[in-house]
């Protein structure tokens, strides 16, 4: 599919100068999806941006915000030698308490990686004398593939695959944020790829109840910028309404099989967002009817694990209260190469893109390369 | 040979170890030095300041679209001798090889060096045959180390970018490792990309002759990729490097399997391409000489030296904003987040 | 988070009950499960993300966009009708 249309510079520059034009006092927007702070890093938009738009990164980093202690017990899974630990590549540089799955796949643990959950059971076909663990992680967007493995395990009679869920789901974790007394947000923008399988009927309530505007956008350039604007005009004219800006790909009613996948397999409870603390309703936990299914039932609850370093305000910036650059370890202690909290680890973590920002050059709106002349 | 596996025996000195060397190594590398078969290669004088480089290769999958582990070993350390500006001359090649391997895999690996090194009018003149335990090597690992003479004064290095240069990169970024990817079977997906594996020294043959001093430095973007190559030039010569995401020359199908995993170009490996850093006066006629071969035929110039911040590589993107990139972190990872 | 690619289908089949296709993202192809896009048919966009199907892109939307922003460019600018 030619993607052109949806990074075309013309149609940036338009959306940038009309923002600019319509921009007329300070306003705070969350990005809510890591996945949005990647695409506008990767795009250098925020500098295109009026100064007086302050993008905040939101906690919309599955693996940011997986709890430490999740992570400790696949890793004492993947220690098992009867175990295939199949994970994401997103999680094998994170830390838990104290190690990384990284660490275990070097200190003899067979941990693989995979793209989807299909292959993660293909595993548990391919490997009949082993256990195989999918430690799913991620948001609405990935819990069906999950939900849908679980079942072809269910229906195939695999008793060698497990899940030790990680899910949580985005809405209730914005909900959490807005209900702060605290919160500086007064305009969001919603994950695209979440709100295809959930829709933006969730969101609904929370603009009307905390007068927010909330739109949602794709990753593309124009997909950003159209969202970004919509939020600036919205707040403009003190208006609060759920829109889309994702028209290609998500329905405001969120895609029905998707939902079904996920509501037949998982039901939510409260759970631990890494650094945050207890969000309820916010986690997917597998329902009793697929207990076979579920690795912390399987294998027992994971040993006890000491808590995390104090120093490490994570939590705090994941919910837009404080920047990285107010953390006392940022920078010292506490670099992309030497990570204490998951946002610096994950590329689209708020402290490891405010790594980056902090070491831009000043005047970085100045001449591009070769303008001087040559080549 | 009549085995059908490497054996421990193959490496343990005697009659089989003769045997695989004389049927395999000696027959297919062939040359005076390697044939005389003693501990060292004795070498005619070069004529010239020595360029000495090393390098192993432990590539997995062994084999994948467009070479094997062989090319690598042999274009690698031929291209590292490229980089310092000197014609490669002699190479030697050490195998450390895991029992079981099968010895047609052996030859068709060896075949391959020896065709690279005839190719690139590079001798293999002297070589080491070690065999392991099941386990205890990943099939087979290379290392080849290189000696080549430089001719032209002073020799390319980091230490002469200076600010003003212009970077030139000979071609497109990424082939090699997304067609090495694409055999992770965990991955799944297929591709009709090619590895970009190639020796560069006619490449950097043309490029001194038509830019002589001007070529101040070069280096190819293997492992990290282009960010890698660049922090490391920043670094070294204490410059800031400025790159244009527009002027990159990347394959759509690259692209595409980037998007599928979460990966970016500047990342990824390369196995044909050479990045150059060339005084501003000179970059015309270093684009020219690149694009008149035909490794170089996507050449293009991708960015700038300026004093600015020591070390700091930023990259302006297609929007007109700025990116900082920095080295990548460790192993290139797929994410779905 | 949530890193999806547009990919066409070039082709479905079944494995086990289990609906799939396989998917050219533009030179690279893989096999992605269409589960949860009932009605997909060969030759349709989806936006895939760890190898499920998401959505079928709308491809009219896409239209829709490149049509109006064409006349906002030649045209007049990018106003409270922004497309």
């Amino acid at each position: 599919m030619n993607l052109a249309p949806f990074r075309d510079p013309a149609i940036a520059a338009r959306l940038i100068e009309e923002t600019h034009r319509v921009q007329s006092r300070p306003w705070v927007i969350m990005e809510t999806c890591g996945g949005q702070t990647h695409a506008i890093l990767r795009l250098g938009l925020d500098q295109l941006l009026p100064r007086g738009l302050e993008l905040v990164h939101g906690p919309g980093c599955p693996v940011c915000v997986t709890p430490a202690p999740l992570i400790d017990h696949a890793i004492a899974l993947a220690a098992r030698p009867e175990v295939i630990l199949a994970t994401f590549g997103d999680m094998m540089r994170v830390p838990g308490t104290a190690s990384t799955l990284f660490a275990a796949r070097a200190a003899g643990g067979d941990v693989r990686m995979v793209y989807s959950a299909l292959d993660a059971l293909e595993l548990a076909h391919t490997n009949p004398d082993r256990e195989v663990v999918f430690f799913a992680i991620g948001f609405e967007t990935t819990a069906p593939g999950s939900a849908q493995a679980v079942m072809r395990a269910r229906s195939q009679g695999v008793a060698n695959f497990s899940l030790l869920s990680a899910h949580v789901l985005v809405p209730a974790a914005i909900r959490y944020l807005l209900e702060d007394p605290g919160n500086r947000v007064q305009g969001y923008l919603a994950a695209g790829h979440a709100c295809a399988v959930l829709g933006g009927q969730p969101y609904e309530e929370l603009a009307a109840r905390f007068h927010v505007p909330i739109v949602i956008t794709g990753f593309e350039a124009i997909d950003l910028l159209r969202g970004i604007l919509r939020v600036v005009q919205m707040l403009e004219a003190g208006e609060a309404r759920v829109e889309n800006a994702y028209e290609r790909v998500v329905h405001h009613e969120g895609n029905l099989q998707a939902q079904d996948a996920i509501w037949n397999v998982f039901m939510s409870r409260g759970r631990e967002w890494r650094g945050i603390g207890l969000i309820p309703a916010s986690g997917l936990t597998l329902k009793p009817e697929y207990s076979a299914w579920n690795a912390q039932l399987k294998f027992g609850p994971p040993a006890e694990t000491s808590t995390e370093p104090g120093i490490c305000i994570s939590g705090l910036v994941l919910q837009g209260l404080k920047k990285p650059p107010e953390c006392p370890a940022f920078g010292r202690e506490c670099t992309p190469g030497h990570p204490l909290g998951a946002p610096m680890v994950s590329a689209e973590g708020a402290c490891a893109a405010y790594f980056s920002y902090q070491r831009m050059p000043e005047g970085r709106d100045d001449k591009s390369p070769g303008s001087e002349g040559a080549a | 040979m009549n085995n059908e596996r490497i054996q421990l025996g193959h490496g343990s000195g005697g009659r089989m170890m003769n045997e695989l060397i004389h049927d395999l190594f000696r027959r297919r590398f062939s040359n005076p030095q390697l044939n005389a078969l003693d501990d060292g290669a004795i070498l005619p004088e070069p004529g010239g300041r020595l360029a000495f480089a090393t390098d192993s290769f432990v590539v997995d999958p062994l084999f994948f679209p467009g070479g094997n582990i062989g090319d690598l070993a042999v274009n690698g350390t031929i291209n590292d001798l490229c980089m310092c500006g000197s014609r490669p001359l002699w190479l030697s090649a050490g195998f450390i090889i895991e029992e079981g391997l099968a010895c047609s895999d052996l030859e068709i690996i060896v075949g391959a060096m020896a065709a690279a090194a005839a190719a690139a009018q590079v001798r293999i003149v002297t070589g080491d045959t070690k065999v392991v335990e099941r386990g205890k090597a990943d099939r087979l690992f290379i290392n080849t180390s290189g000696i080549g003479v430089i001719s032209h004064n002073p020799a390319p290095g980091s230490c002469r970018i200076e600010p003003g240069d212009r970077l030139i990169l000979s071609g497109t970024l990424g082939d090699h490792g997304i067609a090495v990817l694409s055999q992770r079977s965990h991955l799944g997906f297929s591709t009709p990309l090619q590895s970009d594996t190639a020796p560069l020294h006619e490449l950097t043959a043309r490029l001194l002759e038509a830019c002589g001093g001007g070529v101040h430095a070069m280096r190819d973007p293997t492992r990290g990729g282009l960010a890698a190559l660049c922090n490391e030039f920043a670094r070294s010569a204490g410059v800031e490097i400025r790159l244009d995401e527009t002027a990159l020359p990347v394959r759509p199908e690259v692209a595409a399997a980037c998007e599928l995993l979460g990966l970016d170009p500047l990342y990824i490996a390369n196995e044909g391409k050479l990045v150059a850093a060339v005084a501003a006066d000179a970059a015309e006629r270093a684009l020219e000489a690149l694009k008149s071969h035909p490794l170089g035929r996507e050449a293009a110039v991708i960015g700038e030296v300026r004093k600015g911040e020591a070390g700091l590589v930023a990259m302006r993107t297609i929007l007109g904003g700025w990116r900082v990139v920095d080295l990548p972190a460790g192993e290139l990872l797929p994410r779905i987040c | 988070m949530c890193i999806a690619a547009p990919g066409r289908v070039i082709r479905l089949f079944q494995r086990e009950g289990l609906e799939m296709g396989e998917v050219d993202f533009g030179g690279i192809a893989r096999e992605v499960c269409l589960a949860h896009v009932p009605g997909v048919r060969a030759g349709d966009h989806v936006m895939v993300h760890a190898g499920f199907a998401l959505e079928i892109i709308d491809e009219s939307e896409v239209a829709r966009f490149q049509q109006l922003w064409r006349e906002v460019l030649t045209g007049g600018r990018a106003g409270e009708e922004s497309p």
